[in-house]
């Protein structure tokens, strides 16, 4: 028998502190999978941002920034401004891309700065405690919309990857979900052509990928499959909006 | 020939693998691990067909799968 | 390429240093008054194969910056006064993850948006950390266009040398003047920096970060800090004095006030009253020592600014009680005459010398 399946090289060998079930580690997983794949390990710096994902510089082996909330797509700029032939990727959830810095992901896609944005998209401020966040979905129960969103008062969710879609420098955009092996395959062809967008110096790609919040969501990890199912993916419909430049 | 490795002690006993698991054959044990969580086990190695959806669906990479 | 003494602007002075310096990259964001620093480089940078960017904020800017920097790049960025106030937030990271790089800041009249006439009412926000956490810029302020070649060439080095943000402290006047220059040999000597993200071929991973869970980490990170701005007090005090030796009356000022000080000491020398000037060329560390010696011998000290009093505080910890310490300011972007600083020196000779 040979192994079919193990870690890959790119993720490290600890015990994450991720809530159990949480599909950040899916998520981790993934584009460590493509780092290995493209063999790019040595060349390639992370950017983490603020939020759960705070610490993924201990979890891949890669050279690593911390930026401040929101601010990954500036500091992945800088970097790959100053060293070209570096492979720079941000990490970033919804409360940090879509709320704080949605000055700084529309202006580095509008540049069409070579870099690769993995967009983590759970509905909710994980790390602070399960606040509303401009993903969360209409009536959905929050610690800051305890009556559930109410769109008279917070709007309606953002749906990033529509809006960048729209931007002429943005190279490759899809939404992919990772709530079932199926959705995780598929989110996997798409980190993976985002990444070899930029080896191959295209440009700017980001993918949104829809993933859990089952300690926040109130509900067991299971269940929060299902959840992200039935009233995620209606609103944030899965598809590849954007493909070598082209709107699809 | 199949068959999976779980590394017991990573586990958090989020149950993700037993639902995906076509031949299910996944379960949650009744002992706990160190981190305090019932970690996930295999019932029937010898119906493991090595699929690898367990191993990919599970966010903290605890299963390594041969075949 | 310039010639061996040429007229310039402060403003273009600086952006031609940084380039001389080795500067790599630069990140702009329009604001008066230094836009003369984003344009000129705007068109120098790329004819050096360099790199200038325009960012969509100056919160943008200074995050580009910490990329670039920890990237292990010679990198700058400028603003003025309400600009600067938006990059507290970076530069807070940036010195909590201590990465080198130039921030100019050509101060305007505040608070709020102010005005676009100089002042010096930064130097509260400049000297004492500006943004959250404890940590200090290194923060040199030139006099003249000549020290803004000099001052932002050291800021690089400086920089490099302690892993540490550096600004560069001008004011309105200073930016917009005129004066002849020398760039002498102003040499890019950068350092290897095996921290830096490039990548990690050959070596165990790099990670730049400000984030320490652990509180005993975090308490271990900042007396680190607190052990190297020690060692920057102890090794790169700077300033410069006039008529100092037997001065009754010290006026201490930096920058544009410090020409006008020495107008008016001047004019106070000719009338027989003994004044001098302490003038700080370094407002991060501050010239405590040279001050606390002064204070031997002189009766009093001004604390001349184009501010309400800021650094008086300063003179005043560092004159530690033994002398009066007077101030004298003006502010929104009023730089005081010399003929108004001579009689404010009459004034207290009268008062504080003859007792």
């Amino acid at each position: 028998m040979k192994v079919v399946f193990e870690r890959p090289q790119a993720l490290s060998d600890v015990t994450t502190h991720y809530c159990p079930g949480c599909t950040h580690g899916i998520i981790h997983r993934l584009v460590a999978e493509t780092i290995d794949e493209l063999g790019i390990l040595e060349r390639t710096i992370g950017v983490a941002s603020v939020g759960c994902s705070v610490l993924a510089y201990d979890y891949l082996e890669c050279d690593w920034q911390q930026a401040a909330h929101g601010r990954a797509p500036a500091v992945a700029t800088g970097i790959k401004r100053a060293l070209p032939d570096s492979i720079v990727f941000t990490y970033q959830g919804d409360g940090d891309l879509a709320s704080i810095g949605t000055a700084e992901i529309i202006h580095a896609a509008n540049r069409g700065e070579a870099i690769t944005v993995i967009y983590v998209n759970n509905t909710n401020y994980g790390m602070t405690g399960g606040q509303m966040a401009p993903t969360t979905l209409v009536g959905q129960v929050t610690t800051t919309s305890p009556r559930g969103r109410d769109t008279k008062e917070a709007g309606y969710p953002l749906r990033m990857a529509e809006m960048l879609a729209t931007l002429k420098g943005v190279n490759y955009l899809a939404r992919v979900a990772v709530n079932s092996p199926a959705n995780i395959m598929k989110a996997k062809r798409a980190i993976k052509q985002a990444f070899t967008v930029q080896v191959e110096d295209g440009g700017f790609a980001l993918v949104e990928v829809l993933s859990t919040c089952p300690t926040n969501w109130r509900l067991d990890p299971v269940e929060a499959l299902k959840w992200l199912d039935d009233n995620m993916i209606p609103y944030y419909p899965l598809a590849e909006f954007k493909v070598s430049g082209e709107v699809k | 020939m199949a068959k999976v490795e779980f590394n017991e002690e990573r586990c958090k006993g989020c149950g993700l693998c037993t639902v995906v698991c076509p031949e299910d054959i996944i379960a949650l044990a009744a002992r706990i691990n160190k981190m305090g969580y019932h970690p996930a086990q295999v019932k029937e190695m010898d119906k493991c067909t090595g699929c690898t959806l367990c191993a990919r669906i599970c966010p903290d990479c605890v299963i390594k799968v041969y075949r | 390429m310039l010639g061996d003494k040429v007229l310039m602007v402060g403003n273009e002075a600086i952006g031609e240093a940084a380039i001389r310096a080795g500067c790599q990259l630069y990140f702009a964001y329009p604001i008066t008054p230094q836009s003369e620093l984003p344009q000129l480089l705007a068109r120098r940078m790329p004819e050096e194969g360099r790199v200038f960017l325009q960012a969509e904020s100056e919160v943008a800017a200074i995050n580009i910056v910490y990329g670039a920097a920890g990237a292990g790049a010679r990198v700058m960025t400028s603003s003025s006064s309400p600009g600067i106030s938006l990059k507290q937030e970076g530069i807070s990271y940036i010195a909590g993850a201590e990465l080198p790089c130039v921030i100019v800041n050509i101060v305007r009249g505040g608070p709020g948006l102010g005005g676009i006439q100089p002042a010096q009412s930064d130097y509260f926000q400049a000297t004492k950390g500006g943004g959250h956490g404890d940590y200090r810029l290194i923060v040199l302020a030139p006099a003249s266009v000549q020290e803004m070649v000099d001052l932002t060439a050291l800021a690089f080095d400086l920089a490099d040398k302690y892993r540490n943000p550096v600004m560069v402290l001008g004011d309105g006047t200073l930016g917009q003047m005129m004066e002849p220059v020398e760039f002498g040999d102003i040499k890019a000597e950068i350092p290897s920096k095996p921290w830096a993200t490039t990548g990690r071929k050959g070596r165990a991973r790099n990670v730049i970060n400000s984030l320490y869970l652990d509180p005993n980490k975090l308490e271990e990170h900042n007396w680190h800090l607190q052990a190297k701005y020690r060692r920057i007090e102890g090794a790169e005090v700077r300033y410069d004095s006039f008529n100092l030796a037997d001065a009754q009356l010290v006026v201490v000022a930096y920058g544009i006030s410090a020409r006008i000080a020495r107008t008016a000491i001047e004019m106070a020398r000719a009338d027989g009253i003994a004044a001098g000037l302490l003038r700080p060329i370094t407002l991060f560390p501050f010239p405590t020592g040279a001050i606390a010696q002064a204070a031997e011998k002189a009766a009093a000290f001004l604390s001349l600014e184009l501010s309400a009093g800021q650094m008086v505080e300063d003179v005043r910890l560092a004159v530690n009680g033994r002398r009066p310490v007077h101030f004298y300011g003006r502010t929104g972007g009023i730089i005081p005459t010399p003929q108004e600083v001579y009689e404010e020196i009459k004034k207290l000779a009268g008062e504080e010398v003859a007792k």
